[in-house]
């Protein structure tokens, strides 16, 4: 389903990613973890086509497409999801105006039949279940006044409107308190299905507990510096990510401003 | 049209294009003027007399604003002073009817409470006031003003100096109807009231110019809703509309004040509110200003009594070449008033808009809680926005901020709407119209809510409900 090559990428010159290459297949879970500045966010960023970030080697291939080629909303529309580390607030837009007006671009896209405000509050609904959300969310502004978990649950409530083939869950745990974590964790769990796939970028492996990934990556200094099933990161958990730079006899220092 | 009669001509310098036009259309004034004050039906006292002549004066002496005066700067009103406007001094037939013209301008909520003036001149026949309870005076001015019932408090309004420029002058000696509104003692009135006021042209007539004169009087401890609106039947209709709203709110009342402006894009749009707050007071405003080819709304509020507050609130959103101005001067004179000011704009294509917002907090308005916020959305790099927050503290025990910024879309926001499969163009006005909606949505009148959504959305070119 995925494809990364030697991807390099770089912000305001410096550059971060250096040369990752991954492979994600349909149905797996992939973790990428790694510690601060190794490049993991840098990572989920370029794959939604962030404008900050510039390619500078390397391809993406998205279901035998060019990613690349794609402007995040064409991406969007292909299939691609990447919950915000740091929702976006965007004042006075509902959030039911919002999710409908993404899903019917999104309909669109597929020749699919496009729904009315009375048809999608219904949809909505059901969505809003899966991540117990109440309906007075739907009609307050996008993330405005959202707690950080109330912002994170918002995120995966529109993975689940958008029904995305790749999700890539920036930290999507940070900021969590243990109960906002499970719903965020179970929903995934829930909309998890054989024909999708699902990167998580964590710095930590609580989430891990919730969502099963079938493959580990860790990223430092914009490399994948060892790679493993999901015991790699209860691993890591212990003994924390210093041992593999020195393992892999990197310098310690990272860009402060790669997240 | 009858341009200049032969004595006029006299005056006429051949060798100067812009006297010739200067003495015309002061003489048009002039000759409007003059025939009004020679109809022996108008009745009107002698201090009004007085008031007239002395107006007309000072109108002649200090002519139209230019930008040589600093609150004009921005706004330069030529095009005004060089029109050929024609002043309405007398009801004439019009075209508008209740079913037809008018119906689309008047919202669900005051089908039976609106009053509708026609360039300046109230029209009682096209007015339903069915809805309001008993005890509000609904006045013609010019009725109010024949006899002496109402003297005391008239005389005090408009011989009041609201503004000291042309515009204000002109309206003080021209108007000839208008309106003297008063919610009594106690009085709550749920229904909004709506004062339309339309601008009507006729293809075989000179553009007219309107002079609407309101005073809305609310006594101790009464309440209302005001909705102000000016529109036109006709899109690119050239008029002038030339209005003072004089408003006074007495101990413990209540006023919520709706001010919408959507001109005809041909049309020249400058007014003054003011607004006195009794004690205890309170007076909440918004104003939209969509339409005109240039507007300008000079707007006073005055606290000079303790425990009043006020917020005034406001939109611009133009496009093409329009050119909005918006002057306002909130005034804390006695301690524990409260007001705060949120104006937004938005500007297209190469449009402009100025706006100065001048609050004072004088000496001994102890305990002041101010606050004025200016923010403005550039959409187009021909479009300019001057902005002048001014804030002038006098007193040492006070809660005073403000602030002012102009910009363009914020690229996070839009990034994260086209994540999620919005196309570039729909995420930028969606976020231009989240702009909007934190004024519009505080508006409580729901079908004004509804309309102006649909508005920005018309102009955005967007569909989106829910």
């Amino acid at each position: 389903m995925l494809e990364i090559r030697n991807l390099h990428a770089s912000v305001d010159g410096n550059e971060i990613l250096k040369g990752i290459d991954l492979k994600v297949n349909k149905g797996e879970v992939h973790a990428i973890m790694g510690p601060n500045g190794s490049g993991k966010s840098t990572l989920a960023k370029v794959l939604a086509g962030h404008p900050s970030y510039e390619v500078t080697a390397g391809e993406v291939i998205f279901d035998g497409k060019n990613l690349l080629e794609m402007s995040p909303d064409e991406r969007a529309r292909e299939g691609v999801f990447m919950a915000f580390q740091y929702p976006v607030e965007i004042p006075g837009v509902s959030n039911a105006q919002f999710l409908r007006l993404a899903y019917n671009e999104k309909q669109k896209h597929l020749g699919a039949e496009e729904l009315d405000p009375l048809e999608f509050k219904d949809l909505l609904k059901e969505k809003a279940k899966l991540v117990e959300m109440e309906a007075s969310f739907m009609s307050r502004s996008v993330n405005e006044g959202f707690s950080g978990g109330e912002k994170k649950r918002n995120e995966i409530l529109q993975m689940a409107v958008l029904d995305p083939r790749l999700s890539v869950l920036d930290e999507t745990d940070s900021g969590l308190d243990i109960d906002a974590l499970r719903i965020v964790a179970e929903g995934v769990n829930k909309l998890h299905d054989p024909n999708k796939a699902v990167i998580l970028v964590t710095h930590y492996q609580r989430l891990l507990n919730y969502i099963t990934p079938d493959f580990v990556h860790v990223l430092s200094a914009g490399r994948i510096v060892k790679e493993g099933g999901k015991e790699l990161a209860l691993e890591l958990e212990e003994k924390g990510y210093d041992w593999l730079k020195a393992a892999n006899g990197k310098s310690a220092t990272v860009a402060p401003q790669a997240g | 049209m009858e341009r200049a009669r032969p004595w006029l001509l006299k005056l006429v310098n051949r060798e100067s294009i812009m006297s010739t036009e200067l003495v015309k259309e002061t003489s048009r004034y002039e000759m409007a003027f003059r025939q009004a004050r020679q109809d022996p039906e108008a009745g009107e006292p002698s201090w009004l007399q007085n008031l007239r002549e002395n107006s007309f004066i000072e109108f002649e002496r200090a002519g139209f604003p230019d930008i040589k005066q600093e609150e004009w700067k921005y706004t330069n009103v030529t095009p005004i002073a060089k029109a050929d406007f024609a002043p309405v001094l007398v009801s004439n037939g019009t075209a508008l009817t209740k079913d037809e013209g008018l119906k689309r301008f008047i919202y669900e909520e005051v089908r039976q409470s609106t009053l509708v003036f026609v360039n300046g001149m109230l029209r009682r026949d096209l007015s339903s006031l069915a809805a309001l309870p008993d005890g509000v005076l609904v006045l013609d001015l010019r009725e109010a003003l024949r006899g002496d019932e109402y003297e005391t408090t008239l005389r005090e309004y408009l011989e009041h100096p609201a503004l000291a420029n042309g515009f204000a002058a002109l309206n003080t000696a021209l108007f000839t109807s208008g309106l003297f509104l008063k919610i009594p003692r106690d009085v709550n009135v749920e229904t909004p009231i709506h004062l339309l006021f339309m601008g009507e042209t006729r293809a075989e007539n000179p553009p007219p110019a309107g002079f609407p004169r309101v005073l809305i009087v609310a006594e101790e401890n009464s309440s209302a809703t005001i909705v102000e609106s000016y529109a036109s039947p006709v899109d690119n209709a050239v008029y002038l509309t030339n209005a003072i709203v004089d408003i006074s709110l007495a101990d413990g009342a209540r006023l919520e004040h709706y001010k919408i402006q959507r001109e005809s894009m041909g049309a020249f749009h400058v007014a003054t509110t003011r607004a006195e707050l009794g004690p205890n007071s309170s007076y909440r405003t918004t104003t939209i200003n969509f339409g005109a080819a240039l507007s300008r709304h000079d707007i006073r509020v005055q606290m000079d009594h303790e425990g009043a507050e006020c917020s005034v609130d406001g939109l611009y959103m133009v496009d093409g070449s329009q050119h909005t101005d918006t002057h306002s001067v909130i005034d804390h004179r006695q301690p524990h008033c409260t007001s705060h000011q949120l104006y937004k704009g938005i500007l297209d294509g190469k449009s402009r808009a100025v706006f100065n917002g001048k609050v004072f907090v004088r000496h001994g308005a102890q305990q002041t809680d101010a606050r004025q916020t200016n923010k403005n959305l550039l959409l187009s790099t021909d479009a300019r926005v001057d902005t002048k927050p001014q804030l002038e503290i006098f007193a040492d025990d006070v809660k005073c901020t403000h602030g002012a910024a102009v910009g363009q879309i914020d690229e996070d926001e839009k990034f994260y709407l086209e994540s999620r499969g919005i196309n570039p163009t729909l995420a930028r006005n969606m976020l231009t119209y989240g702009f909007a909606e934190e004024v519009i949505e505080k508006i409580g009148i729901e079908s004004i809510r509804r309309e102006l959504d649909a508005a920005v959305l018309n102009r955005l070119q967007i569909q989106l409900q829910a």
